[in-house]
């Protein structure tokens, strides 16, 4: 088989088709049938001969994580800029190893669709689906909760298109709820907890007691038993774990029971608005103003984002917590991509836009590396994938559960801005041997590479 | 007992927060018969006019960062602290008690407005196409102050001599362990001064006796020659006022954002109806009742019991007090009942 | 539409079944014909003509029906997790299930009537959503949502086969029930929906909960009792809000909480008022106009918005997206929030109505021309 027939199964257009008559049309029919077992074979959406070929970005438009599914699309557009050649190229620059070329993706000019997850899991679905069977899209990428991302890509593994996730934290994702067609780039709560640990014995000491509210979702207690796990290992003691609704609003009635229960460290296991809001509240009942056991009251948010600092405004200020990653990162990768994104947009990226960017990348490069969109061959290539120069230093996406690994930033709610930007100071850069865990642990399977 | 006591001190400050907003919801029921689904909407636009008023006030010179070379990142310094010093920076720390003179004529002028320009087409239609209406309403407002200022909540500051926490215990002679944010005490006395300045209205002066008497018997004030449509007409204007005042007071509890409405309209529908359909007391005691018990339900002991009991507690409630007291606590017969 | 009588309706129905069987080609130009959205036409015109059942013959405002739906779909991915993934013992099952749901549901709600009605089903639907989110969460799978599993028993299916290597597709006897096999299961089951309304709006049983609207007072002091009947409208309505939460699931095996959450009630209230309360076919026209907003025009970004007007010289047409671009994309909500008001502001009555008036406006202007008094009003459906 010639590449060209890789590309496009029926081998030959209409055009030649009609030239060759009614005898040949057995000919025609043939390098089909040769290439039904090949890896060419038929699959959703193949661009074929097509001269481009469609992204879908599925992000929240409305609802509480809108501004920061703007903030992804702004990352994806800038990503199929720089996949067409067009911008001054960001992380195309600096991306190590590179099979991309710079004029689109395997000669096919990158276009793209978008849609509204609402967060929501239904919506999400709803919209994919109307990517996959009304746009054709090739792959699917975006998405801010890990709900979404989880329902997201129960569907892309029935459908068979590949799915990039963005922002989702859960272990779930590329744990339990891990599907061969699914991919993360963004870390989970137990590298949290692992990264958090050193700093917090560092900080705050080995005997702490630590009281959790945590969202009660499956995000939020998975987040809470990577936390206590450990603490508990850094010899600190549990005394209570709390769950609270989602959107609760006012957790007032969940935060004065800490005020006199002995504990000396609240964690906040809330993400997005309930962060905000129950920071906000904290803060206002003087826990950080408070002295329990002879220690000063700390409160830890395990997950957090510029946005959210934003929302907290002052109550942020020497919180800890970590991230995936932030603008003010130093490295070649991250200048040239805030570079990039800055000059387009006038702002820097959000941990959530250089995530989503990260992935349109390196879905992109895998296509070029398996020479074929056929989703089995770019989900090889991009299996134990190890690459530099995106922002994160040295990463692999681990094979058996689609987890990239990589760096984990523990940052710090500044005190002191220089610029309204200027929210999260890194405290620590924890290497990727400090986070990583074996796939086992938390089960799961990723299913078939065809489907 | 120490636990106790913070969970009434927060049953009565979310009380607070619900009767203030089922307090202007009950007033346009009880007076103009529509379910005003745009009610929270009002809400929110409260809160937003101490956002407005916060950004007004600080109004930056603005200092390039120039470690940053992409973008333009500045180190704001907002004008008033540079013209007045000391003082432009205690006013713009008092810039949420301050945007209540702000949000007052705002209120009531978007009150007015809204009460003329769609509601008084709507009073002879039905309640379906009054709640169809009036959502539609409520969508279009948050969605153009999401175009204004973003998904993203704004933080907003409690000025600082109300920051920390009131001794509480102290003063009652309970020991230390019991303090209370003093802005949520601040907020409980401020509901308690408008619920009483709302009732007052109603009870002790002319003009809201009649509006009483208009929403007891509609007709026959009517035929006594007053006006009572431009009464309910200001009335809604008191209810938008009413509303927006709980918005504005709520933003150093609760960072505001667009959608802030519509979490609070369903439970304030809940806390209507539970008080009974046109019945301000009974509105007001609801907010309280539920504020309350939902704290109670939210302690560790109770959830340990029944878990997740917190999450449903205002709804059980509900259903208990509707199918023992069919017009709910203090509702009239035949309001809203068909 | 015209005087109901038996032809009429065999015509309506024969005119119905049609138009939904050809939705893909007539809703092309559109862009709304391809699987999913269709699908969704279909199953939420199931649940919003089984909501008008109840809200349009008896004048009961349902604020919880999305928990019915919710309940639907648990019971269908249950069904393809536990037993087959043959879609009729699922459909069964969910639309049971919903049904004995609102007989609980709608015998303690019935005891109160207008908002206090209301106010009961939202409170009931509520404490499903917020338990299925949370402590439910063994059986919904909370936030993530109840998906099928390779490790799932599936007894009847894994004894007549053993299991492939991948998730298994919900399939009616080897008929794979995605794309447009899966939207024609569902037309026919909006076909059968739809008539099974049609005969209940003309049945006496329809009549009299008609009469039961107009004046339960009189209905029972006449020593009537009215609450039966009024239990059999919430049940059967409940049924059409399980059988569409079940298709969900069979268009799609995945069921997550927020379709029980009150958002999702409001929606088929919406529906509803929009297409018209106490229409045979506004209910479905209102949901497909709501269901087509979330899906297409949230859609449209810039990248769009630039190509529809290019034409346009460059000045103008940056201003031409810009304003578009409010309305569209992120800024649907804004759009549907402002057709509701326009909607129920100009068309009281909601669509048909709207299309009634019309209709008459044209009827009366042809009398008149050909000279015939229009004084009598014109026969409502």
């Amino acid at each position: 088989m010639t590449k060209r027939d890789s590309d496009n199964p029926q081998g030959f257009s209409r055009r030649q088709a009609l030239k060759l008559g009614a005898v040949s049309t057995v000919a025609v029919g043939a390098p089909a049938f040769f290439t039904r077992n090949a890896w060419a074979e038929n699959f959703r959406n193949d661009p074929g001969n097509a001269s481009s070929v469609t992204f879908g970005f599925n992000v929240p438009q409305t609802g509480p994580y809108a501004d920061e599914g703007a903030d992804e699309l702004r990352a994806y557009k800038l990503a199929v800029k720089h996949l067409n050649g067009e911008g001054d190229g960001g992380m195309l620059n600096t991306m190590t190893p590179k099979h991309l070329k710079g004029n689109g993706v395997l000669g096919k000019k990158v276009v793209y669709v978008t849609g509204d997850t609402q967060t929501k899991s239904d919506a999400a679905r709803a919209s994919a689906k109307r990517m996959m069977e009304k746009d054709g899209v090739i792959m699917i990428s975006g998405g801010s909760s890990s709900g979404v991302a989880v329902a997201v890509q129960g569907l892309a593994q029935e459908m068979g298109v590949i799915f990039m996730c963005g922002l989702t934290h859960s272990n779930d994702t590329t744990g339990k709820d891990k599907k061969r067609y699914g991919f993360r780039h963004f870390f989970n709560a137990y590298m949290s907890g692992r990264a958090l640990g050193p700093v917090l014995k560092e900080e705050y000491g080995n005997q702490r007691q630590a009281y959790h509210l945590t969202a009660d979702y499956t995000w939020g207690w998975t987040q809470e038993e990577s936390i206590k796990n450990t603490t508990e290992e850094l010899g600190w003691k549990t005394t209570a774990t709390v769950r609270t609704p989602v959107g609760a609003g006012d957790f007032s009635q969940y935060i004065t029971p800490v005020l006199n229960s002995g504990a000396d460290v609240l964690i906040l296991n809330h993400y997005g608005k309930d962060m905000i809001n129950s920071l906000t509240q904290a803060v206002q009942f003087g826990l950080r103003d408070k002295q329990v056991n002879g220690k000063n009251f700390e409160i830890i948010v395990p997950l957090f984002s510029r946005l959210m600092a934003q929302g907290a405004g002052d109550n942020i200020k020497g919180i800890l917590g970590t991230t995936n990653w932030n603008w003010s990162l130093q490295d070649d990768a991250s200048k040239a991509f805030v570079k990039s994104f800055g000059q387009e947009y006038g702002a820097p990226p959000s941990q959530a836009a250089q995530t989503c960017y990260v992935q349109a990348l390196l879905y992109a490069n895998a296509c070029e590396m398996a020479g074929t969109f056929y989703p089995p061959e770019v989900i090889k290539a991009l299996e134990g994938f190890k690459f530099d120069g995106m922002g994160n230093g040295p990463t692999e996406y681990r094979a058996a559960d689609h987890q990239c690994f990589k760096d984990v930033l523990v940052v710090r709610g500044n005190e002191n801005p220089s610029s309204q930007f200027d929210l999260l100071k890194v405290v620590k850069i924890v290497p990727r041997s400090q986070v990583e865990y074996d796939p086992k642990i938390f089960g799961g399977d990723l299913g078939p590479y065809k489907v | 007992m120490d636990a106790f006591l913070l969970q009434v001190l927060n049953g009565l400050d979310k009380g607070g927060a619900y009767a203030l907003i089922a307090l202007g919801l009950t007033l346009v029921f009880g007076t103009l018969g529509v379910v005003n689904f745009a009610h929270g909407a009002l809400f929110m636009l409260g809160a937003f006019c101490a956002v407005s008023l916060q950004q007004l006030l600080t109004i930056s010179k603005k200092i390039k960062d120039p470690s940053v070379t992409f973008f333009d990142a500045f180190k704001e310094t907002p004008y008033m602290e540079i013209w007045f010093g000391d003082a432009g920076t205690a006013i713009i720390s008092y810039s949420v008690p301050l945007s209540i003179l702000l949000a007052i004529p705002v209120m009531l002028l978007v009150g007015l407005i809204m009460e003329r320009g769609l509601i008084q087409f709507f009073y002879k239609r039905s309640h379906a196409e009054q709640i169809l209406v009036t959502f539609g309403l409520a969508i279009v407002i948050q969605e153009l102050i999401k175009v204004a200022f973003g998904a993203n909540p704004i933080p907003q500051a409690a000025p600082p001599i109300f920051a920390g926490t009131a001794p509480v215990g102290h003063w009652i002679g309970l020991g230390d362990a019991v303090v209370y944010p003093w802005w949520r005490m601040i907020y409980l006395f401020f509901s308690g001064v408008v619920i009483f300045a709302v009732f007052a209205f109603l009870r002790y002066t002319t003009y809201g006796m009649v509006v009483r008497a208009g929403m007891a018997d509609r007709e026959t004030v009517g035929l006594l020659g007053i006006n009572i449509q431009r009464r309910f007409t200001i009335v809604f204007g008191i209810a938008a006022v009413v509303a927006g005042l709980a918005g504005v007071m709520y933003t150093p509890i609760l960072p505001p954002d667009y959608h802030l409405g519509m979490e609070f309209l369903v439970l304030s529908f809940v806390v209507v109806v539970v008080g009974g359909m046109g019945s301000l007391p009974g509105a007001v005691s609801a907010g309280f009742l539920l504020g309350i018990l939902q704290s109670f339900a939210s302690m560790n002991e109770v959830k340990n019991i029944f878990p997740g009991i917190d999450q449903i507690i205002i709804y059980l409630v509900a259903v208990v007090i509707l199918l023992v007291l069919p017009r709910g606590l203090m509702g009239r017969k035949g309001v809203m009942e068909s | 539409m015209s005087i109901p009588s038996p032809r009429n309706d065999w015509i309506l129905m024969a005119v119905f079944t049609a138009a939904v069987l050809a939705m893909p080609v007539w809703l092309a130009p559109i862009g709304a014909a391809y699987p999913d959205l269709l699908q969704k036409f279909a199953i939420f015109g199931i649940f919003a003509i089984g909501f008008n059942i109840l809200f349009g013959l008896t004048g009961y405002l349902s604020f919880g029906h999305a928990a019915f739906l919710g309940v639907g779909s648990y019971a269908a991915v249950w069904s393809f997790k536990l037993l087959t993934m043959n879609v009729l013992p699922a459909v069964l099952f969910g639309t049971v299930l919903a049904g004995l749901f609102a007989v609980l549901i709608g015998f303690v709600s019935l005891r109160r009537s207008g908002i206090y009605f209301s106010i009961l089903t939202l409170a009931f639907a509520q404490m499903s959503y917020n338990l299925a989110y949370s402590v439910l969460t063994p059986i919904t799978n909370g936030e993530t949502g109840l998906q099928l599993t390779l490790q799932d028993p599936r007894v009847i299916d894994n004894a007549i086969s053993a299991p492939g290597e991948g998730l298994p597709w919900t399939e009616l006897f080897g008929i794979k029930m995605s794309g447009y096999p899966g939207f024609y299961f569902c037309a026919v089951m909006l076909i059968i929906a739809f008539f099974i309304s049609l005969r209940i709006f003309r049945s006496p049983f329809g009549m009299m909960l008609l009469a039961i609207k107009s004046n339960q007072t009189r209905m029972s002091y006449t020593g009537f009792n009215t609450r039966p009947y009024l239990l059999v409208a919430f049940v059967i309505s409940g049924m059409y809000a399980g059988l569409a939460g079940s298709l969900l699931a069979v268009t799609d095996p995945l069921a997550g909480a927020e379709r029980m959450q009150w958002t999702a009630s409001g929606e088929v209230v919406l529906m509803t008022i929009l297409g018209g309360v106490g229409t045979l076919v506004g209910p479905m026209l209102g949901a497909g106009i709501i269901k087509y907003f979330e899906n297409i025009f949230s859609a449209y970004n810039d990248q769009i918005l630039h190509g529809i007007f290019a034409a346009l010289p460059d000045g103008i047409e940056a201003v031409v997206v810009a304003v578009t671009g409010l309305f569209v994309g992120e800024g649907w909500h804004l759009t549907l929030g402002a057709l509701f008001m326009i909607i129920v502001i100009f068309l009281p009555g909601g669509l048909v109505e709207g299309a009634r008036r019309i209709k008459s406006f044209f009827v009366r202007r042809s009398l008149r021309r050909h000279g015939i008094r229009t004084d009598q009003p014109v026969t409502r459906v």
